[in-house]
């Protein structure tokens, strides 16, 4: 077993944070009516929702969301490392956090490192992230397929959450950590599998959940010389209540800290599910508690903080309860399934398209396409996408070098909008207008996250990193930014 | 200082197969049709033509890039030939390049063919196609139907019009089309039908209904155009079609990146329409056109074409409209032969067909649907999207020989 890690001064913890949940709720009551028939006893699991990716949505388009949401545009440059924890990676061989890096227009002297292979690996990450007392941004996303009238289906989420390290500002000062690595199978998933094969839910909480995580606490706990009482929060993802209360108490720890794990409300995210939980946690934290934080996989990772008085500004946000409040239930089964390629739907002959991505002329424009930046002419100082070079604006039209301009999270309202019932979407009707920046632009841009009727001219608009093309000839996925609605946090 | 094209070049023969589902036959037999029909018209021989320009269209599924197909398909004798594609305005540049090459002096004679075999692709609108290997990256997977469907919301957020009104405008523009298709047996569409049923028609793109949109076809027309003098050698003494002006104006990327525009119309077609009726002296469009063909792609798109025109004034189309201004029977009859609604789209051939109609119309050989001696008329076509298109204005007219020189 490893020593407890111990933080030397000077301090380092957690100084932002972020969060995104996919605007859709599936009720879980519609899964059960839709696969009662097959297995009886889905039907007590049918209650609460479980947040789902719209058909343009992974878990890298989920992490630049929530990374969006940790990071105002003056963050961006002091960030040393961005670590991307998944275990549902679009890309096997491409750097995903490459992807996530550029379009968050990071700079592009950073370490960047995908994480995965574990559901923990959003917890090691963060005490790597820690121990290396960099200002590093980590983000873990999940978007894990389940096989229709499983068990699985019933408890899984889609999430990410984010998380920026640093010595300055600290919202939460880490205290220390312990980790354990034991090769336990209560799951798996081959390299080429579709989905996880799931372990007996008794032996994995006997064996796995009810004394793995507590051995590692009271380690961390004793060797830290702190009394369990101590601890104000105790997030236990994957532990449903009752074994959360089990866990707790076999640690001395009160039953009332184990916090909500999110269950209900839109399911277990994954690898991101302790980084979402953390976030939770810190929002409805005092100044002075402690948050001990658990990430269970093959072993167990603990970590403890304690919150200070900077906590109280998320106190009296709280973008993840935002977040959760923010959902539009859905109780199309159906979609669901032909979103995450479940069942086969005939989508016609515009779906036979071919998507070949040039890549030398992908490469050429990355920074336009996954950055969103345009350019501002030197001469009028017109914004305007996408850069050209002579200025669009027809009274100036004069050549020469424009300024990067980006547009990403420039404020935006519909200019002209149609609901495109012809045109290929895999969540019809493909959505689309020209879209007005505020101080100048105009792009016709897809619009994504909306319901038929709900766009209208003037309706304001936030940009999103979306999937914008499948290539399912060659494996390859393009990404580039939609136009979303304002709503609840967000 | 440029005197433009009026009265420079006239028209000696035309021909237009029926628009429509040609099952039955190829490119090359539609190509055979038109042009067999134009030579007969103007009474010359094959091989008196001296050059060539051939429009085309989604080359992909039809003929190839260049316009060896319609060498071959007619044995030309090794004449220049050239294909030309500019969007929905294909059909015209042919007509442009023929019209050009003879008043270049180049050649006396020239033929102008457009062909397009569209329902050989196996689609039931436009097949879908690259936008080009970096617009690809960015740009919406945009039809026609939702690209043009923008004009509505943009107009009626513009005018204050609401969408049911502008939507009732937009089903009198399809039920004119069908009206007027339904006299023309050349017509791919000739069923009569009511504003009722079309407003009742699915959604293609908001707030599109299946009958605002124009479909596709196969089909092929022709014109053969000469100089003056080489048509009075030929023997034409009575009336002439002559071209009066053929104005083309493209986007040049503001409407897509600049608010300058604010989506409720074709800013292309009010510069090559102002453009174009300066070419042919024309001052007051209304009074002075008996007749226009424009490209309804869209029930919205000839709406607000009526505007950008000048023969409604901005914000006023809904109400012209509905008072017949444009009917067959109105003031400045609009699309008599049925328009791209019901005559048809072959995106190639659509320009020469509307430059058919006026010419069948100025010889008062345009059958059941004549008009009252009309004299001059306007085709105009508009390629692309909205906010990033190709713009065809043109003007003919009956030959007067004191117009130039």
């Amino acid at each position: 077993m490893q020593q407890v890690h111990n933080t030397s001064t000077p301090l380092t913890g957690i100084t932002l944070v972020g969060s995104y949940l996919p605007r859709t709720r599936l009720s879980r009551k519609s899964i059960a009516a839709a696969n009662s028939w097959a297995n009886p006893g889905l039907v007590s699991k049918g209650k609460g929702h479980r947040a789902v990716c719209s058909h343009d949505e992974d878990a890298i388009t989920m992490a630049v969301a929530a990374a969006r949401a940790a990071l105002s545009a003056g963050d961006c440059d002091a960030i040393q490392a961005l670590y991307f924890a998944s275990t549902t990676l679009p890309f096997a061989d491409r750097q995903n956090a490459g992807i996530i890096s550029e379009a968050l227009s990071l700079p592009t002297s950073l370490k960047t490192l995908d994480a995965t292979g574990s559901l923990r690996c959003a917890t090691s990450s963060l005490i790597a992230a820690l121990s290396s007392g960099e200002t590093q941004l980590l983000v873990a996303a999940d978007k894990r397929r389940t096989q229709p009238a499983s068990a699985m289906e019933m408890t899984v989420g889609d999430a990410a959450a984010a998380v920026v390290t640093g010595q300055q500002e600290l919202m939460a000062t880490y205290l220390g950590s312990y980790s354990t690595s034991v090769d336990m199978t209560d799951h798996y998933r081959a390299q080429h599998a579709e989905f996880d094969y799931q372990l007996e839910e008794r032996w994995i909480r006997e064996e796995g959940l009810l004394k793995l995580i507590p051995q590692a606490i009271e380690t961390l706990l004793a060797q830290l010389a702190l009394d369990p009482g101590e601890i104000a929060h105790l997030i236990l993802p994957g532990a449903d209540s009752r074994t959360g209360a089990a866990i707790a108490g076999r640690c001395d720890i009160a039953q009332t800290t184990v916090c909500n794990n999110l269950e209900l409300e839109c399911g277990n995210s994954g690898s991101a599910h302790p980084l979402l939980l953390l976030n939770s946690a810190l929002e409805n934290a005092q100044p002075g508690e402690k948050i001990l934080l658990v990430g269970f996989g093959q072993g167990c990772d603990v970590l403890l903080f304690e919150t200070t008085e900077l906590v109280a500004q998320l106190g009296s946000e709280k973008p993840v309860q935002s977040l959760l409040d923010g959902g539009v239930e859905d109780d199309n089964y159906q979609r669901y399934l032909s979103i995450n390629q479940l069942v086969q739907l005939d989508w016609g002959m515009r779906a036979e398209r071919d998507n070949k991505t040039s890549q030398s002329a992908f490469y050429r424009h990355r920074k336009t396409v996954t950055g969103f930046i345009g350019g501002r002419c030197k001469h009028c100082d017109t914004p305007q996408f996408p850069r050209r070079p002579i200025c669009a604006n027809p009274e100036c039209r004069r050549p020469g070098e424009q300024h990067d301009e980006p547009f990403k999270d420039k404020p935006a309202e519909v200019k002209s909008f149609t609901e495109d019932w012809l045109a290929l979407c895999y969540n019809p009707p493909l959505k689309y207008g020209n879209v007005r920046f505020e101080g100048g632009g105009v792009v016709m841009m897809e619009f994504t996250d909306f319901d038929v009727g709900e766009v209208q001219v003037g309706t304001p608009l936030r940009m999103e990193f979306r999937i914008k093309d499948e290539d399912n000839k060659r494996g390859f996925r393009r990404y580039f930014w939609k136009a979303g609605p304002i709503y609840s946090g967000r | 200082m440029a005197q433009g094209i009026k009265d420079k070049v006239v028209i000696i023969g035309m021909g237009c197969t029926r628009f429509g589902e040609h099952w039955d036959c190829s490119a090359e037999d539609l190509i055979v049709e038109a042009f067999t029909e134009a030579v007969a018209d103007a009474g010359i021989e094959r091989d008196q033509i001296e050059a060539a320009w051939f429009g085309l269209s989604v080359d992909e599924q039809n003929l190839g890039k260049s316009a060896l197909s319609l060498s071959e398909t007619l044995r030309l004798p090794n004449i220049p030939a050239t294909r030309v594609e500019n969007m929905c305005a294909t059909g015209t540049e042919a007509l442009r390049g023929a019209v050009y090459g003879v008043a270049s002096g180049a050649c006396d004679i020239a033929l102008a063919l457009g062909v397009d075999k569209l329902k050989d692709t196996g689609y039931g609108g436009l097949p879908e196609r690259t936008k080009g290997t970096f617009d690809d990256l960015w740009s919406p997977s945009a039809t026609a139907p939702g690209s043009f469907a923008q004009l509505a919301s943009a107009y009626s957020a513009s005018h204050g019009i609401s969408m049911d009104t502008l939507k009732q405008a937009m089903a009198h523009v399809s039920w004119k089309s069908h009206e007027n298709g339904f006299m023309n047996d050349k017509a791919h569409l000739r069923s009569r039908t009511t504003v009722e049923k079309i407003l009742k028609a699915p959604t293609i793109a908001y707030p599109l209904g299946l009958f605002d949109c124009c479909g596709v076809s196969d089909g092929s027309a022709c014109a053969i155009v000469c100089t003056p003098e080489k048509a009075a050698e030929l023997g034409k003494t009575g009336t002439l079609v002559s071209i009066k002006s053929m104005q083309l104006a493209l986007s040049n990327g503001s409407e897509l990146s600049h608010d300058s525009w604010d989506g409720s119309y074709a800013l292309t077609t009010r510069v090559a329409a102002e453009r174009a009726y300066r070419e042919a002296g024309i001052e007051n469009p209304v009074t002075e056109l008996d007749l226009v063909e424009v490209h309804d792609c869209f029930s919205i798109t000839e709406l607000v074409t009526m505007e950008d025109l000048g023969l409604s004034e901005v914000g006023n189309a809904c109400e012209d409209i509905l008072a017949g201004k444009f009917d067959a029977s109105g003031q400045i009859p609009c699309n008599v032969d049925g328009g791209l609604k019901c005559f048809g789209h072959p995106i190639g051939a659509t320009g020469l067909r509307m430059a058919y109609e006026i010419y069948l119309q100025l010889h008062g050989r345009a059958g059941d649907r004549q008009l009252d001696n009309p004299r001059t008329g306007l085709t105009h076509n508009l390629g692309g999207f909205p906010n990033k298109n190709v713009c065809s204005v043109s003007i003919l007219g009956h030959y007067d020989s004191g117009a130039t020189r």
